[in-house]
């Protein structure tokens, strides 16, 4: 028997794992719950491994997996299908891989946490959710397992309740990827009605065969599926929940909120890239978005003080990187740009949860400082995943980093050129954070040391994120290849290589040495204000105030006396109004009720006389 | 006949008059006689005219019904004034909406 043909298992692993943590919440000890939460993903990351070894030793032709009819109404018909090919295998990999090793770090993270069933249970979820979107075979599942994700992402922002304003951001996160979801389902719809199928293979089949390239049906489809797109992986103008859903556990913001599911927009694209090849305008639309937001999130992550969140806004500029990628057509350097990127933001998201664990959950990167000796692993996996988030050669950011920019400057060098400011002030705003947080004079005491659950991952995902370029993928098969591999040495690769040094140097000048002072920077005249926007993220928060939440509250306030109710209560009004006229009437004096009683005899007989 | 039945439609806007403006419940019973008498005294003068006995047996229907309701109406106005001690209509009001 064939291994891939397990493959149905591997979503359903861990979605048992959910529903064992579930119902028997109350019966499993400590320890059998982190067998099963870490253990079901690990079995379905090691089932993973054994299929794409198989798949990757044989032809790599595409495989399909049918399990069974989900809806089945007269032509609509939707299987829980798989399909397997090189791209489906890279994103497997990545969910089982690196969710495994943050489940395992979660074992030691979430220790002394009461909702610790709880957590693992949704970490579960979340997981089976992300299989289920990566490997399915039609849209229809895809978006079942796009909702899924969104769910365990709310679910997991909000994991401690009980302060109200965790709350506040996990609904904050559902409401706006909502806004980009319905988009989602109208392309989906349209897709539908127009090509009558929800298989993505035969779906692209006819997009190609059927539509006409830049006409209205592609770009519409193709301009819905990129809303869907844009709010799941955070970026313009959808990108401010992201920053917000940083109020989760730090293991969460590193599976989900850096390394997972805000990439899942990506791969969307990526997956129906034939259709974006098809809507050229919205496809240039796609990069001039990730260019545009990677330079408003750098911006914001240099001036942020939390450490989660300057990590948030990063994610939020590297996943613009990939949409630059994928708007100029280089599909595979996206994708493994994401690969990487899963890698070294993984990695960051765990140092500096490690660095919060053993600070008594303090996130002020100015309230830390001189850590180096003191946490040594956290120390070097920072660097590590520093070096590589800001693309230093020879570590795996630099790699896809470097093939995204060069790519880029065929197709348009203004985007080539933002790419490279985007480097420039990735390398700040990272080695920032490195020189606060670990250098300075004042050598904290940690009382609390990292158990191996905590640094097992931190060791094999510092391992990836520096060699994990050395990885190749298949993805040629997948997609068109559009841009030679040559690596030649002239001026423009020469400046993407260089850019992220002038940031090297920039934050040395500033934040080691303290050569300049960015205190003194920042409270100059003419800067403060530009500060407080980029602290402010743009001032995104404030725009959609005013556009949407204040007009809202507006209408609310006019209609707070129904309009429809009207109708009703003015039946009451009526009603009372008469009754107490009626009841006027009643005088209790005999003679008036005589008077009357003429009065009404002479009227009615007037009335027979004259008709 | 004219003369008759022109009588009795006097007598009755008399007895109505009668009720209506006054405040003595006597007085009102009264009148109301005087309005019963003058339907009676219209039944008599169109039984005549036709020549059929079913006005006289009219007003002794009519007879007989007044002598049942000054019956009733006495015996109120009795128990009124034991208990309100007067008559006045109009100060009897306390049945109001």
């Amino acid at each position: 028997m064939n291994v891939v043909e397990l493959l149905g298992w591997v979503p359903l692993i861990p979605f048992l794992g959910f529903l064992v943590l579930v119902l028997f919440r109350r019966q499993l000890s400590k320890p059998l719950v982190s067998w099963v939460g870490v253990g079901s993903v690990g079995l379905s990351g090691l089932l993973a491994a054994l299929i794409g070894t198989e798949f990757l030793k044989g032809t790599m032709q595409p495989y399909h997996l049918a399990l069974g009819d989900w809806i089945a109404i007269d032509n609509l018909i939707v299987p829980f299908g798989m399909y397997l090919d090189a791209l489906s295998l890279t994103m497997l990999f990545i969910v089982t891989g690196v969710g495994f090793l943050i489940h395992i770090y979660s074992a030691g993270f979430m220790d002394s946490d009461l909702g610790y069933t709880r957590f693992f249970a949704y970490m579960n979820l979340f997981v089976a959710a992300m299989l289920v979107l990566v490997l399915a075979d039609n849209l229809v599942l895809l978006y079942l397992g796009w909702e899924g994700v969104g769910l365990g992402s709310y679910l997991l922002i909000g994991f401690w309740y009980e302060d109200p304003n965790n709350g506040y951001a996990a609904r904050k996160a559902f409401v706006m990827t909502r806004i980009g979801d319905t988009a989602m389902v109208l392309g989906l719809f349209l897709l539908f009605t127009q090509l009558h199928t929800f298989d993505i293979q035969f779906l692209m089949f006819r997009v190609t065969s059927q539509w006409t390239p830049g006409t209205l049906l592609p770009v519409a489809a193709a301009a819905l599926l990129l809303g869907g797109a844009v709010g799941k992986s955070a970026q313009l103008p959808l990108q401010s929940w992201l920053p917000d859903a940083m109020a989760g556990p730090t293991p969460v913001s590193a599976l989900i909120h850096a390394a997972t599911m805000v990439t899942a927009g990506v791969y969307l694209i990526a997956r129906t890239h034939a259709l974006f090849m098809m809507a050229p305008s919205v496809q240039f639309a796609v990069a001039v978005l990730g260019a545009i937001t990677l330079l408003m999130a750098s911006c914001s992550a240099i001036v942020q003080t939390d450490i989660k969140r300057i990590l948030a806004y990063s994610t939020i500029s590297q996943i613009g990187y990939m949409f630059l990628a994928l708007g100029v057509g280089a599909w595979s350097s996206a994708i493994f740009h994401l690969l990487t990127h899963a890698f070294f933001k993984a990695l960051l998201f765990l140092a500096a949860g490690a660095v919060i664990f053993c600070f008594h959950h303090e996130h002020n990167i100015f309230k830390m400082g001189g850590l180096r000796k003191a946490m040594p692993l956290a120390f070097w996996s920072f660097m590590i995943g520093s070096a590589s988030l800001s693309a230093l050669p020879f570590t795996s950011g630099f790699y896809s980093k470097h093939d995204i920019l060069l790519a880029t400057f065929e197709v348009s060098p203004v985007l080539w050129a933002a790419g490279c400011l985007g480097a420039l002030l990735t390398a700040i705003y990272s080695f920032r954070l490195v020189f606060v947080v670990f250098f300075g004079k004042n050598c904290p005491v940690v009382e609390k040391s990292l158990g191996w659950q905590m640094s097992l991952p931190l060791i094999l995902l510092s391992v990836l994120a520096l060699f994990g370029g050395m990885l190749t993928i298949p993805l040629d098969s997948v997609f068109p290849v559009l841009f030679g591999n040559a690596h030649t040495f002239n001026l423009v690769s020469f400046i993407t290589v260089t850019a992220p040094f002038i940031g090297l140097l920039l934050a040395v000048l500033f934040y080691l040495t303290g050569t300049f002072s960015a205190q003194g920077l920042a409270n100059s005249q003419g800067l403060k204000r530009i500060h407080r926007f980029f602290v402010s993220g743009w001032g995104m928060d404030a725009l959609y105030d005013t556009l949407v939440l204040h007009p809202f509250k507006v209408l609310t306030e006019l209609n707070k006396n129904d309009a429809v109710d009207c109708l009703y209560t003015s039946i009451a009004f009526i009603s009372r109004k008469g009754h107490l006229m009626i009841s006027a009437s009643q005088t209790g004096q005999i003679r008036w009720y005589a008077s009357s009683m003429v009065l009404g005899t002479v009227v009615v007989i007037a009335i027979g006389w004259l008709s | 006949m004219e003369l008759g039945l022109s009588l009795s439609v006097v007598l009755f806007v008399l007895g109505l008059v009668g009720v209506l403006v006054r405040r003595n419940l006597i007085m009102m019973l009264m009148s109301l006689e005087v309005m019963l008498n003058a339907t009676g005294l219209a039944f008599i003068v169109a039984g005549s005219r036709w020549g059929q006995a079913d006005g006289q047996i009219m007003f002794l229907l009519i007879l007989t019904l007044a002598a049942a309701e000054v019956g009733v109406g006495l015996g109120l106005a009795l128990q009124i004034f034991h208990r309100f001690h007067t008559l006045d209509a109009d100060s009897m009001n306390e049945m109001k909406g």
